[in-house]
């Protein structure tokens, strides 16, 4: 009797993830300090990382509250939008680039303007998409959108055409219906680059919403605490950085989210090496 | 009876029709009784691969007919009257072994308890039972290829298309395999088509096997192997099959010289 390969376990990680992460973390700060210690940078340029965190816990103007709740609460709005515009951005991908998979014709005839969307600076489009919107909230998820739906459309379309051949065959010899292809095959072996997609439509939609609060004029995002931190940066520099910051952490929150939910999905699929 | 496959005077050209690139098919005749087990053997590019596709319908014979089961090859396919198997195992990595082997139940709309147990059923058939919670890469090839021929049988086809099914594994992999083909071959009562361009493997199996020669693709001689069932390592070691191994060189030779 043959014995298996392997057990059915995954395989061991050599360095805990969280130590690699804190290890990661300390050697940036070092270089920090390095940097501003080695080229005599003022606290303009580049405050102490200790000077930033203080910020944290000061409060944002006289007897406010300090600034890590007021910016919270700014991440917390900004993510709201960009969490809608990351679904609506994420199926209009997914269905636009499973028409193109089907279609060639139709690939060929609009995927070069999905392409040019990209090639357009969003900062010029947000003002537009505001004032078509009549400046409601809806811009914000909307440019999110702009953003997000690009990355995967494109890797749904490659993800669906990367079925073995023969596999496809093996459907066609099992007269399964195009839809029966579509998800016992085609969708499950696009699986690993739609993940990729949405990874980097994670990060990008919060970037997408950022940009969109800043011409709708609204105030309580993290778009309008670093437009107002911006105008305060001589006095206050570190403001501004504790705001890049916490834009940085929304982003990386919504990646680590949709990176775990990758784990849990594609568990069971080891890549070809 | 009807024969299972019918093929008359099939001809497979690749290319436009004014300006044909390659003759791959040229004249094809053959027919193929029910419980035989047929080999299709020749050089590479000799068109076997595209004749055992053209009975299964996932190529279109540019003229003649192709009729499986005293029906258009198509219908056929339609009618699942076929199982395939590549010389790649295509197992659906994100499935598990008894998943995969139920894919073609599911494609069908068999009910979940009775896909599960023709799945085990199948499983058990190819001495797979114990692996029904692996997943494919947990493997080895020749465990994979026997999972793909479980898949192929899962329904109970009639007929089994094989194209070069051992051909990625190693000598001895392959004679195991081959034993295990035939035993179920016996048990299932199924019609094997089998591409190969193994002499001994294809002595071994079939029943006929069907030299093909290249450019154009066709076949060149039909010979009948004699040898006595049940075949087994003894078997290799026959005169007969030395003789028969011989017979099949010297008519893949001949197809050769014909062509020049």
């Amino acid at each position: 009797m043959e014995v298996a390969l392997s057990a059915p376990t995954r395989p061991i990680r050599r360095v805990p993830p969280t130590l690699a992460v804190i290890l990661v973390i300390a050697a940036l700060a070092v270089t920090w300090e390095l940097i501003k210690l080695v080229f005599n940078l003022d606290k303009r340029t580049l405050p102490h990382l200790w000077e930033i965190a203080d910020a944290f816990v000061q409060p944002s103007r006289r007897n406010g509250p300090p600034l890590i709740s007021v910016l919270l609460e700014a991440a917390l709005y900004t993510l709201r939008g960009a969490l809608l515009g990351f679904f609506i951005g994420a199926a209009l991908g997914f269905v636009l680039g499973t028409i193109f998979a089907h279609f060639p014709l139709l690939e060929r005839s609009l995927v070069p303007y999905v392409v040019a969307s990209q090639t357009v600076p969003i900062l010029a489009i947000a003002p537009m998409v505001v004032i078509w919107l009549r400046g409601s909230w809806w811009s914000v998820p909307v440019i999110a959108a702009y953003l997000t739906f690009f990355p995967v459309t494109i890797n749904t379309l490659r993800g669906m055409r990367s079925p073995d051949p023969r596999a496809v065959e093996l459907m066609h010899s099992y007269a399964a219906s195009t839809w029966q292809t579509l998800w016992k095959l085609r969708f499950p072996s696009a699986l690993p680059a739609i993940f990729t997609a949405l990874k980097i439509a994670a990060t990008a939609s919060v970037v997408g919403a950022i940009i969109a609060e800043l011409p709708s004029g609204i105030q309580q995002g993290l778009g309008g605490a670093i437009l107002n931190f911006n105008q305060y940066y001589i006095t206050g520099p570190e403001r501004l950085w504790a705001a890049i910051f916490m834009a940085a952490l929304v982003g990386i929150l919504l990646f680590v989210a949709v990176s775990l939910i990758e784990r849990i999905v594609l568990r069971n699929i080891v890549r070809a090496a | 009876m009807p024969p299972v496959v019918s093929l008359k005077n099939v001809n497979k050209i690749f290319g436009p029709a004014e300006r044909p690139t390659t003759i791959a098919l040229k004249d094809i005749n053959l027919e193929i009784q029910p419980r035989e087990f047929i080999s299709l053997i020749g050089p590479s590019g000799c068109g076997k691969s595209t004749l055992l596709r053209t009975i299964g319908d996932l190529i279109e014979a540019s003229s003649g007919e192709v009729m499986v089961n005293g029906k258009p090859a198509r219908q056929a396919r339609i009618n699942r009257e076929y199982g395939m198997v590549f010389q790649a195992p295509v197992l659906f990595e994100w499935r598990t072994v008894l998943k995969n082997v139920e894919l073609p139940l599911e494609v069908m709309g068999v009910p979940k308890a009775e896909r599960t147990r023709r799945g085990r059923e199948m499983l058990r058939l190819v001495e797979l039972q114990n692996f029904e919670r692996h997943y494919p890469w947990q493997l080895s090839g020749g465990m994979q290829q026997r999972v793909a021929i479980a898949r192929a049988l899962a329904f109970r086809p009639e007929l089994l298309l094989m194209d070069e099914p051992f051909g990625a594994l190693d000598e001895i992999t392959r004679e195991r395999m081959n034993a295990e083909l035939l035993r179920i071959w016996h048990e299932t009562q199924t019609t094997v088509v089998f591409v190969t361009h193994s002499i001994p493997e294809a002595v071994f199996l079939s029943t006929r096997v069907a030299v093909m020669s290249a450019r154009p693709g066709r076949i060149s001689d039909i010979i009948t192997i004699d040898l006595p069932y049940p075949r087994n390592v003894e078997t290799r070691e026959h005169p007969r099959f030395f003789e028969l191994v011989t017979m099949v060189r010297e008519a893949l030779r001949k197809g050769e010289e014909m062509k020049e």
